[in-house]
Order: C-alpha cells, then structure tokens, then sequence
C-alpha cells in the first residue's frame, strides 16, 4: 500500500483537457517535485489530490483509503494533507501564532492553550519564534511562507503539498523558505510544485515532468538532469537551469 | 423650559428606535447577506428578492403597510412596535448590502486555505471570513447608525412620538417654530458627531494591521 497514489486522474474546464490521466505514488518520507511549463495543469493536479478539485475521472488513494469517494468526509481527510500557496494564504486578522493554532483549535478540536503551544514550537522550528505576535501585514514574503509551512507542519498531515513556494517571493527571501524545506525533507512526505532546480536537484526523491496534462518523464534528479529518455525533458530542464541557476 | 422633558421623552424614543433597529437589523443583515453569498440558488433568491424590496420602496410606504396595512390581516401594531419592525426590516436590507460587499472583497484564497485545514464551509466563514468581513464593515455601520438616527424622524407620520413628533407639539402650543426645530437639529447634530466619535474609537481598537484598509464600501444615498 503507498501513502499516497494518484491513478489516471483527468480534468477538463469546459472544453480544456487540462489533466490527461496522471499516475504516480508516493511513500512516507519521499519528496517529490513537480515541474513543467506554465498553464500545464501543475496547480490543477495539486487541488485534485486534496480535493479542492474534484477529477472527472481517475481515483487518489492516502495511506488505502480512496479520498475521490465522495462517501469520505472530505474535511477529515484534508487534516492529513497539508497545503502551502504561492501566494501564503494567511489569514490576515490572525496573529502568526494563532494562523497556526487556529487548525488545531477548531478542527482537531484542541484546547487553546494546548493548540498555541504546539503553534509556539512549529514556529520556532520555522525560525520565527520572535514574530509569532505580528500579523500577516507584517511579515515579509519570506516569513508569510514560513508561518504557511507552520500552519501545514502542525496539523501533523501525512503529506504537504506545496504549489510553488517560493515564486511569489523576492530573491533574497527565497533561501530561508528552501532551507526551511530542506530540514523537512526525509521527516515528512513533499509533493512541491516548483522551478527551484537546485532544491529538486539536492533534496528530491523523484522529479516529475508534466506537459501537455500528462507525466512525459520521470524519476531520480541524477537521471533526469543527466541521462533524461526524453528529448523534450532535456530541452525543459536545460532551459529552466539556464533561468533558475544549477546551484 | 416646560417642554424640556418632553422633548427627553422624544429623545429616549429616538434612541430607543434607532438602537434596536440598528441591532435587529444587524442579525437580519447577517443572516442575508450569508445567505446571498454562500446559500444555494434558492436561499440566495429569497435573500436577493427582500433586499430588492425593501430598498427598491420608500420607507415611509412601509411603515404605512405596517401600521395602516396589517390590520387588515388582523395584526394591529402600537405605533411604536410598527416603528421599530419597520425600521429593523428596512436596516437589515441595508445593513445585508454593506456586509455583502465585504465578504466578497475577502480574497477567495481566505475560505481556500480555512477549507484546506480540514474547516468545513460554516467554521470557515465563522473563523475565517465573517471576523474580517463584519471589520471591514464598521465605517459602513456607522453611517448607518446615523442614517438610522435621523431616519426615525419619519415614525412621527405613524404617530410615534420621538423627538421631531415632540417638537412639532410643542411648536404648535408655543408657536416658536424656530428656537424649537433649531434646538432639535442641534440634538441630532450633537448625536451624529458623538456617535460618530464613539464608532471610530471602536473601529480603532478593533483594528488590524492590513485589513479594510482602502476598502470602500456603497453607502445608502439618501
Ligand atoms: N478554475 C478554473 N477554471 C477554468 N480554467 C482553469 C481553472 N483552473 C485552471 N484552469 C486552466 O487550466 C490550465 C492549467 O492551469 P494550472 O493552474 O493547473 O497550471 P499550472 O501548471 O499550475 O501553471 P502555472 O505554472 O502558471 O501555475 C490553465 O490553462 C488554466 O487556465
Ligand atoms: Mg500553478
């Protein structure tokens, strides 16, 4: 049994085909990265898995239960996966403390003490220990992920899903966000949306290339940037650490 | 000076109708522009078809149906009750408009992330949308507490007596049309500024950084 599995997923808008049946696992502790040319359904398969977006056809598993059985209770499920945004998503009349609180609280049910304690430590662990009373308006871009990485870490989820991390963000911050990413790496299962060529190339299990609504190749970064199948992966990835440095 | 106290009689059901129907109103707001945002087709239909109604008639034509129309049905109101569910029914349209406009000014990644978490639609609007909506909301309520104020001058046609019908009484007996309606103008003055006063010294302490700034929101045109 993976930990998570995603099999022939499809979705249209309308006319659009966006997802042309995508097929992948995952297991515990993995991370992955999704890459691939802008409009080619990366965000869409992400809301797919947990469900944001419901697939026309094709079925997602997490850890054996199949969670695009409408007969699941969705809101449980979403607890297990966690997500973090390009663009934050912060909930702007929340202090950072209680953005990451407010989960336990209110969905896990936690008491309010409780809750802000572990809040406490997950913000520590993402460097922001000094910052937890400031409000989102307050915190630089690279700070706003952070919290949003606190948020997701602290509903204790089987996986994170992350929808390009860091590309809302200024050059100089992007490296506390990685680094943040990188001492997750190996303690809790990443499915991360991103062109960072250097964190896919250091820190991934598995590279995923998609174009055109389906998988075109993947597998270890090594392989890929070294010895990719595909003429149209060596182009991509060729281009792409051109553009976002090999590191 | 022998009319002062009843020109306080007036005052106290000024306030009396301007406050209740402001907090009736609130409920009757809330509870509609919820439904007209997040109900399902019908719900939001039902919602739509009273705010339509209500601001689309003169608010006058409605306190008549209440108080001369209403009997007719059998339910007879005292002047002031159909004063203050007027009033009320006529706010909540109002009061279900301003809110409307902030929660959709709620960038829609908010109820996103809430759902993400594991909250369903309710706790996300709960915690999430409505304690930044009902902020962005306050300079719009504050209008219309003074609108309200001075909105409840026209339950004196249904024979409440507030503090415009007062003055007119006491016109009448002393014929000093003048200092009377001077000193009444210059009582809803005085409340306007002072209530004013009071709500932005709320709005400050309730304030957030990066929240309602620059929002504006479609004010009754009065
Ligand atoms: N809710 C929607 N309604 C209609 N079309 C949509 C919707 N969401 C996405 N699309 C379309 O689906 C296609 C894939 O979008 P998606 O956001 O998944 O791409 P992406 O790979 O994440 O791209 P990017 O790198 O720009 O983020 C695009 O053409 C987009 O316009
Ligand atoms: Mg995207």
């Amino acid at each position: 049994m993976h930990m998570l599995e995603v099999k022939d997923v499809h979705k249209s808008y309308g006319d659009l085909e966006v997802l042309k049946g995508i097929s992948f696992t995952m297991e515990k502790g993995e991370t992955k990265v999704i890459i691939g040319t802008s409009g080619t359904g990366k965000s869409t398969l992400l809301r797919c898995i947990n469900q944001l977006d419901s697939p026309d056809k094709g079925k997602v598993w997490l850890d054996g239960e199949e969670i695009t059985n409408p007969a699941t209770d969705i809101n449980k499920i979403r607890q297990k996966i966690g997500f973090v945004f390009q663009e934050f998503n912060l909930f702007n009349h929340l202090t950072a403390l209680r953005n990451v609180s407010i989960g336990l609280e209110k969905v896990k049910g936690m008491d309010k003490e409780k809750a802000q304690e572990r809040a406490m430590a997950e913000l520590t662990r993402v460097g922001l220990k000094e910052q937890v009373q400031q409000y989102p308006a307050q915190l630089s871009g690279g700070q706003k992920q952070r919290v949003g990485i606190a948020r997701a870490l602290a509903m204790d989820p089987m996986v994170i899903l992350f929808d390009e991390p860091t590309s809302a963000l200024d050059p100089e911050l992007i490296g506390d966000v990685l680094d943040v990413m990188k001492t997750l790496a190996g303690e809790i299962s990443m499915l991360v949306v991103t062109h960072e060529m250097g964190f896919a190339r250091n820190v991934a299990n598995e590279i995923i290339f998609m174009e055109g609504g389906i998988i075109v190749e993947s597998g270890p970064p090594k392989q890929m940037f070294q010895h990719p199948e595909k003429a149209r992966t060596k182009e991509f990835l060729g281009k792409i650490s051109t553009l976002y440095g090999k590191e | 000076m022998d009319s002062l106290p009843s020109l306080l009689d007036g005052l106290s059901i000024t306030l009396i109708l301007t406050f209740i129907s402001l907090a009736v109103g609130f409920v009757i707001g809330v509870t509609l522009a919820l439904g007209r945002v997040y109900g399902n087709k019908i719900i939001s239909g039902v919602c739509i078809g009273y705010i339509e109604v209500i601001r689309g008639t003169p608010l006058l034509v409605q306190l008549f149906i209440l108080y001369f129309g209403l009997p007719a049905i059998g339910i007879v109101l005292t002047p002031l009750s159909a004063a203050l569910l007027g009033l009320s029914l006529n706010s909540g349209a109002y009061q279900a408009e301003y809110l409307r406009g902030s929660l959709q000014s709620i960038p829609s990644g908010q109820m996103v992330a809430a759902r993400t978490l594991g909250m369903n639609k309710l706790q996300s609007i709960q915690n999430i949308i409505l304690p930044q909506a009902l902020r962005i909301s306050i300079p719009a309520w504050s209008n219309e507490l003074i609108y309200l104020l001075k909105y409840t001058s026209i339950a004196y046609i249904i024979q409440v007596r507030e503090l415009t019908a007062e003055g007119k009484f006491i016109a009448a007996e002393t014929f000093r049309f003048i200092e009377i309606f001077v000193i009444i103008a210059i009582i809803y003055l005085v409340l306007t500024v002072l209530f004013t006063a009071i709500i932005d010294k709320i709005e400050k302490r309730l304030s957030i950084p990066g929240i309602g700034v620059g929002k504006s929101i479609g004010l009754r045109n009065a």
